[in-house]
């Protein structure tokens, strides 16, 4: 079992950290979702954090700890504007110590051209702001805002 | 990961039951999607209506099936919630498939095609 989210009730702000395995990623992003301050934001706006959290997460446990689980910390915290978010890992670094650029796969007519991966960072990009990465003292730093009005 | 198939004589349509398809149940999505359309119609119909979120894993899959269904067969979507719309939309991927409203929609196309 994941223990319950930390949860400061004056400011509003989410503390969650977790192994990072696939039904982790599922059974924290429901709880993420479940509380302040995501629970607040317009259906829209929630589809869109749940949207971006997957992604980074998914990345973070399929890259970051290639081995097995690692430990992952997410942080939600209310500023004007909407949602700063950052999540910490302790794997791998990224590849050149910089985000990937998330270039679309081009759409393919040809069937068998038809592209099966490289959404995620496209995804993320288009659906945040600020976002930011710094690899510092053996942690993975992401950081960046998620728009109240999605 | 449950999928509840329905077989008409020039189309089968899946309704997935599952309200997501994402990393932990994509790959268990494809290979159940290809054991139910290994036979059957050349139509396929996805029926979305229940699931409430994609990620890019579960698009993946999606479009994995697509093409394992072959040049001769296609793969029609049906019902996508607004969430699952939005990852089809910002990947362009809307556009290599039919999207219908709803799966009693792509059905009655057929029957009236």
């Amino acid at each position: 079992m994941l223990p319950a989210p930390d949860q400061d009730g004056t400011a509003g702000r989410l503390h969650l950290a977790f192994l990072a395995s696939p039904l982790a990623v599922r059974d924290s992003l429901a709880r993420m979702l479940a509380a302040q301050p995501l629970r607040s934001l317009s259906p829209d706006a929630r589809g869109t954090a749940e949207i971006v959290l997957a992604e980074v997460l998914n990345n973070l446990e399929e890259h970051a700890y290639p081995d097995g689980p690692g430990p992952v910390s997410v942080t939600l915290i209310p500023v004007a504007g909407g949602i700063h978010c950052l999540v910490v890992d302790h794997g791998l670094a990224m590849p050149g110590g910089k985000l990937p650029e998330g270039k679309l796969p081009a759409v393919e007519t040809r069937l068998e051209r038809q592209p099966e991966g490289g959404f995620g960072w496209h995804l993320i990009r288009r659906l945040t702001r600020d976002l930011t990465y710094v690899r510092t003292g053996g942690s993975n730093r992401l950081s960046f805002l998620l728009a109240q009005d999605g | 990961m449950q999928l509840q198939t329905q077989t008409r004589p020039k189309v089968m349509s899946v309704s997935v039951i599952d309200d997501r398809i994402d990393a932990a149940t994509a790959i268990q999505f494809k290979e159940k999607m290809r054991d139910i359309t290994q036979a059957g119609p050349d139509r396929v119909v996805l029926d979305l209506a229940r699931v409430q979120f994609l990620d890019s894993s579960g698009l993946g899959a999606i479009v994995a099936v697509k093409k394992l269904l072959g040049p001769d067969r296609v793969l029609e979507l049906a019902g996508l919630t607004p969430t699952v719309e939005k990852v089809f939309r910002l990947t362009r991927m809307d556009s290599i498939f039919t999207i219908h409203p709803s799966v009693e929609v792509a059905v009655s196309h057929a029957a009236s095609a």
